[in-house]
C-alpha cells in the first residue's frame, strides 16, 4: 500500500531564554523517521518532553511555543509539506490533516456554538456546502455516540461535559474527511470510566472512516487498543519502532521493557490492621453556597498502613482529604486520631497536632515557594515545629534529602532548577520533616511520567517501612491501589461506596460501580478493548 | 435530589472566567436578594434566565448606588467648613444679616427636610436655584454638561479607535520595534500630568507656531467648525491623557486570547489570519477591553475638570470649581450628582456588555 505520510530524519529545535543567561538552542526533536499508510494508525508513545506532541504538530508544519522545524522532510502524499508556502499549508491543515488536543475544554473556543466550530474547516476549505457539512457533522455526532446527536451542534462548549468535548473535538477533526488526524493525549484529561468511551467512539469512527492516525500518549496500555504500529520516544529521539504486538510483547530495549512492565509493583496487605490512627466517623461536608460534597463517610486507617482512596474527578476524594486536615469543617461527624478527637477547624488544632498530619500535593510545583531554595523550603518544618535552627537545622535537611534519594549538591537549587519527580521527592521531604504519623497524598504521582512515578511509590514504600508513618493516598489510578495499598476505599458522588482490606475490596462480588470502576482500566494486552466492550454489550443484552 | 440548586449555580463557571468583574460583583449581589421571602422564585428566576437576572442586579445596584452617592453628596457638602453667607456678606457681617440670608436660602431648616426637598426635585431635573447668580442650576448645567461631552465626545471618537488600533499594531508586533515605541510612548504620555501637557500643547502650538486657538472658549452662536478648531488643543491634550491606558489594555487582552488553546485550534484548522483575528479572537477579548474604555470614558466627563481649568472651556468642571471657590452649593451638589450618574451609567453599562459577551451567560446550562 502506498504511504501517506512518510517522516524522514525530523528535526526540530526551539530556542529558549534562561533568565541571565545567552539564549540557547535546544534539539527538541532529532533524527526521527517513520510513516504511515492509509487507514493505519501509528502511536507515538513517551514521556513529557520526549517530543511527542512536537512531531505530531510537524504533520501540520506547526510549531508550537517557538519550536522550528530545522532538518527533514514530511511527505503527505508525495509532497514535502515543509516547503509549501504559508497559504499552501494553510490548505493541509484542517483539510488534509486534522489535529484533536489533548484538552478540547480549552481547544473549542467558548464564544461559538460546538456544530459551527465543527463544521468551521469543512466550509472554509470548500470542501463542502453547508448541508452537507451539517448532515456529515451529525453522522459524526451518532457514530461517536453523543447525547441527542441533532441538537448537540447548537450547544455552547460550556454546555456538555469534558467526554462529550473529547469526542465533539474528534467529530471536529472527523469532519471535512481528513487523510490523517494526529491525535494528541486524546483521553488523558478524561476519567477512566469516560476515557473508554472515548477510547472506543474514536476507534470506532477511524474504522468506519479509514482515516489514518498518529495517536500520542504517554499510556502504552491505551495505545495498544488503538495503534497497529508504535513508536517510543525518549528525548527526541527514537528508541523502537515496530508493529504493536512487537512492542508489547516482545520489546527489544531496556526502557521500552521498562515501560511494559511498569505498573507491575504489587505488595501484599498488612495482615493486623486492628489498632487504628484515624478513624473518620460519618462524616459529611459541603461548600460554603450549600452544596453537598461529602456524605455521611466513615473509614479507618491502621497505624503504620497505607489507605488508598479511590474515585472519579468530583468523587469527593480530595475534599474528604481538606476535611481531614481541618482546611474544610466537616457539617457533621467526627475524626479521631490517634485516640484523641481532632477539633473540627484548623484553627482551633494546637501545633502539635497539625505537626502530625502532613500533606502532599499533586503539583509540586505550585505547592512550593519558587522563590525558596531547597534548603529553605525542607528546613521550614523544621524551625516551625521545633525550633531548630542553624548547622543543626541543615544536618537535618541533608539527612531528609540523603532519605529521598538525592544529594547534598541540591541544597541551594530553586525549584525551577528540578525536575517534576525531584520536585515531589523534595515536596515529600517537606512532609517528612515535620516527622508526622499520618501523610495525606493527594494524588502525588499522577501528574508525573509512569516510570517516574514509580521511582516516587518506591520512595514512598521504603519511607513506610524506616519511619512507620501512614498514608491517605488519594488517587484515580486502580494500578497504584494494587501496588501500595493495604486497605481501599472507592468514593463515588461523595459517598463511600466500598471499603475494606485491599484483598477483599478488590475481588468480586462487586458493587455496579466498583465493578465498572475496575473494568474501565486498560490493560496490557492488544484486544483488551473488544473484549470489554464485547461484556458490555453481552451484559445489556441480558438486561 | 437533597442538593438543593445553588443560587450561584449557572454563574459558577464564571469564577474560572474571563471577567473577574462579573462573578465578583456576583457574590455581592446574592445578599440583598436573599431575604426569605424572594429566595425561591428569585432564585428560579436566575437559574432559568441568567442574563436578564443579572441585568436586573446590575440597574437595581445602578440604582442603590446612586442613591446613596446622593446622600453622601449633600452629607459630605453639608458637612465643609464655612458657609455661602459668611461668604457672600463678608467677614463684617451682623449676626442678623447672615440669619436672615440663611432664612431667605432655607438653610434654617433641618438636613432631612432639605435632603428630601433637594432629591425630589433633582429626580424631576431641578436642582434648585444657584445662590450666586440666582440663575436656574438645570438652565446653567444644560448648557455646560452640552459643552462638557462635546468636548468629551471627540476625545472619545479619536481616542477609542486609535487605542484599540493601536493595541493590535502592537500585538501585531509584539517584541519588536513597532512594539516598543508604541509602549515607550503610551508611558510618556500617562506619567505626564495633565495641565502640563496641556500646557506644553499650548506653548507650542499657540504660542510658537500660532495654529491652534486659545482659550478654547466657545459661546452660543458660535458656528461647528469653529467650536472644534477651538477645543483642538484640550482634545489633543484628553486623547494622550487617556490613550495609552487603553491601548495597553487592548494590547493585554488580545495577547492573552491570542496564546489560548482554540486559536491554536483555529490555526491549525489553516484559517487565515483575519479570521482568527475577527472571529476567535475579537468575541473573548470584548470584556476586558469595553470595561477599560467605560473607565476613560468616564474619566473623559467626569475628570476633565484640569483641562477645562487650564483652557477656559466653559464646560461642567470650571462650572463646579467656579462654584466651589464661592460656597454656591445648590450648583456643587448637582455637578457632583451628575458627574456620579455618568460615572455610575458608564460603568453599567460595560459590565452588561461583559455579560452579554459572556456565552455562558447567554446560554445557561
Amino acid at each position: 500500500m502506498p504511504e501517506l505520510l512518510t517522516v524522514k530524519d525530523l528535526r526540530i529545535e526551539a530556542t529558549s531564554y534562561p533568565p541571565g543567561e545567552a539564549p540557547k538552542t535546544v534539539t527538541l526533536v532529532d533524527g526521527v523517521s517513520f510513516s504511515v499508510e492509509k487507514g493505519r494508525v501509528l502511536g507515538l508513545i513517551g514521556e513529557s518532553g520526549a517530543g511527542k506532541s512536537t512531531i505530531g504538530l510537524s504533520a501540520l508544519a506547526y510549531g508550537r511555543g517557538g519550536a522550528r522545524i530545522t532538518g527533514g522532510a514530511v511527505t503527505l502524499n508525495d509532497t514535502d509539506i515543509l516547503t509549501l508556502g504559508r497559504s499552501g499549508v494553510r490548505s493541509v491543515r484542517g483539510a488534509k490533516v486534522c489535529y484533536v488536543a489533548q484538552s478540547a475544554a480549552a481547544a473549542f473556543n467558548p464564544a461559538h456554538r460546538l456544530g459551527e466550530q465543527v463544521i468551521e474547516a469543512s466550509l472554509r476549505h470548500r470542501i463542502m456546502s453547508r448541508d452537507d457539512a451539517e448532515a456529515r457533522a451529525l453522522h459524526l455526532f451518532r457514530i461517536l455516540g453523543l447525547p441527542n446527536p441533532e441538537t448537540f451542534g447548537r450547544r455552547f462548549p460550556h454546555q456538555v461535559s469534558g467526554g462529550q468535548l473529547q469526542r465533539a473535538m474528534t467529530a471536529m477533526a472527523l469532519c471535512p474527511n481528513p487523510e490523517l488526524i494526529v491525535f494528541d493525549e486524546p483521553t488523558t484529561a478524561l476519567d477512566v470510566t469516560t476515557q473508554i468511551e472515548v477510547l472506543a467512539a474514536i476507534k470506532h469512527a477511524i474504522e468506519e472512516t479509514h482515516t489514518a492516525a498518529l495517536y500520542i500518549t504517554h499510556d502504552l496500555a491505551v495505545v495498544a487498543q488503538i495503534a497497529d504500529d508504535i513508536m517510543v520516544l525518549r528525548h527526541g529521539k527514537t528508541v523502537e519502532y515496530g508493529t504493536t504486538r512487537q512492542i508489547i510483547e516482545a520489546p527489544g530495549q531496556d526502557y521500552t521493557k521498562a515501560l511494559v512492565s511498569v505498573r507491575q509493583i504489587a505488595r501484599p496487605e498488612a495482615a493486623d490492621q486492628s489498632t487504628p490512627i484515624l478513624t473518620i466517623d460519618r462524616v459529611s461536608a459541603s461548600y460554603g453556597n450549600g452544596f453537598k460534597v461529602l456524605h455521611d463517610v466513615s473509614l479507618t486507617l491502621p497505624k503504620g498502613q497505607t489507605l488508598a482512596i479511590v474515585g472519579e474527578s468530583g468523587s469527593g476524594k480530595s475534599t474528604l482529604a481538606r476535611v481531614i486536615t481541618g482546611l474544610l469543617p466537616p457539617s457533621e461527624g467526627r475524626i479521631t486520631f490517634d485516640g484523641q478527637e481532632l477539633p473540627k477547624a484548623l484553627k482551633g488544632r494546637s501545633k502539635e497536632q497539625l505537626r502530625r498530619i502532613q500533606m502532599i500535593y499533586q503539583m509540586a510545583d505550585t505547592a512550593m515557594n519558587p522563590r525558596q531554595t531547597v534548603r529553605e523550603i525542607i528546613g521550614r518544618p523544621i524551625s516551625f515545629y521545633e525550633g531548630i535552627h542553624g548547622a543543626k537545622k541543615t544536618e537535618r535537611v541533608r539527612q531528609l534529602l540523603d532519605q529521598i534519594e538525592m544529594g547534598d549538591r541540591f541544597l541551594d537549587r530553586y525549584p525551577a532548577e528540578l525536575s517534576g519527580g525531584q520536585k515531589q521527592r523534595v515536596a515529600i521531604a517537606r512532609a517528612l520533616a515535620a516527622k508526622p504519623e499520618l501523610i495525606l497524598c493527594d494524588e502525588p504521582t499522577s501528574a508525573l511520567d509512569p516510570l517516574v512515578a514509580e521511582g516516587i511509590l518506591k520512595l514512598l514504600l521504603k519511607l513506610q517501612e524506616e519511619t512507620h508513618v501512614s498514608y491517605v493516598f488519594i488517587t484515580h489510578d486502580i494500578a497504584i491501589v494494587r501496588a501500595i495499598a493495604d486497605s481501599v476505599a472507592v468514593m463515588h458522588r461523595g459517598r463511600l461506596v466500598r471499603f475494606g482490606p485491599k484483598s477483599q475490596a478488590l475481588s468480586p462480588p462487586f458493587d455496579a460501580y466498583t465493578d465498572l470502576l475496575l473494568k474501565s482500566v486498560p490493560e496490557m494486552e492488544i484486544g483488551w478493548l473488544e473484549r470489554v466492550l464485547a461484556t458490555r454489550r453481552m451484559e445489556s443484552a441480558g438486561n | 435530589m437533597a442538593a438543593a440548586p445553588n443560587p450561584a449555580g449557572p454563574v459558577d463557571p464564571l469564577a474560572a472566567g474571563e471577567t473577574s468583574l462579573v462573578s465578583l460583583s456576583d457574590a455581592g449581589l446574592a445578599a440583598p436578594h436573599s431575604s426569605a421571602s424572594a429566595r425561591g422564585p428569585w432564585r428560579r428566576f436566575l437559574q432559568r434566565s441568567p442574563l436578564a437576572a443579572l441585568v436586573i442586579q446590575r440597574l437595581a445596584l445602578s440604582i442603590a448606588l446612586l442613591f446613596a452617592v446622593s446622600i453622601m453628596i449633600f452629607g459630605g457638602i453639608e458637612a465643609l467648613p464655612g458657609d455661602f453667607a459668611t461668604t457672600y456678606l463678608g467677614q463684617s457681617a451682623t449676626p442678623q444679616a447672615v440669619a436672615n440670608i440663611r432664612a431667605d436660602l432655607g438653610l434654617d431648616r433641618p438636613v432631612t427636610t432639605r435632603y428630601v426637598e433637594w432629591l425630589g426635585g433633582a429626580l424631576q431635573g431641578d436642582f434648585g436655584t444657584s445662590w450666586a447668580s440666582r440663575n436656574s442650576v438645570s438652565e446653567q448645567i444644560g448648557k455646560r454638561l452640552g459643552n462638557s461631552l462635546f468636548l468629551a465626545f471627540f476625545a472619545a471618537l479619536i481616542s477609542i479607535p486609535l487605542a484599540v488600533g493601536l493595541g493590535m499594531l502592537a500585538v501585531q508586533y509584539r517584541n519588536r520595534l513597532p512594539d516598543k515605541i508604541i509602549n515607550v510612548v503610551s508611558l510618556a504620555a500617562i506619567s505626564l500630568p495633565e495641565f502640563f501637557v496641556g500646557y506644553l500643547l499650548i506653548m507650542v502650538f499657540a504660542v510658537q507656531y500660532g495654529v491652534a486657538t486659545f482659550p478654547a472658549t466657545v459661546f452660543d452662536g458660535m458656528g461647528f467648525f469653529d467650536r472644534l478648531s477651538a477645543i483642538a488643543l484640550p482634545v489633543a491634550t484628553l486623547v494622550l491623557v487617556v490613550l495609552a491606558h487603553m491601548m495597553r489594555m487592548t494590547r493585554a487582552a488580545i495577547l492573552n486570547v491570542m496564546s489560548s488553546a482554540y486559536v491554536e485550534t483555529a490555526e491549525l484548522k489553516g484559517l487565515s489570519a483575519f479570521r482568527i483575528i475577527a472571529r476567535h479572537a475579537a468575541p473573548n477579548a470584548v470584556a476586558p477591553v469595553v470595561n477599560v474604555i467605560a473607565l476613560n470614558l468616564a474619566y473623559l466627563v467626569v475628570g476633565v475638570v484640569v483641562v477645562e481649568v487650564v483652557f477656559v472651556y466653559p464646560g461642567m468642571g470650571q462650572y463646579m470649581v467656579d462654584a466651589v471657590t464661592v460656597r454656591d452649593m445648590p450648583v456643587v451638589q448637582a455637578c457632583g450628582l451628575i458627574f456620579a450618574a455618568f460615572y455610575i451609567f458608564l460603568n453599567m453599562a460595560a459590565d452588561l456588555i461583559a455579560i452579554v459577551a459572556n456565552p455562558r451567560l447567554r446560554h445557561p446550562r
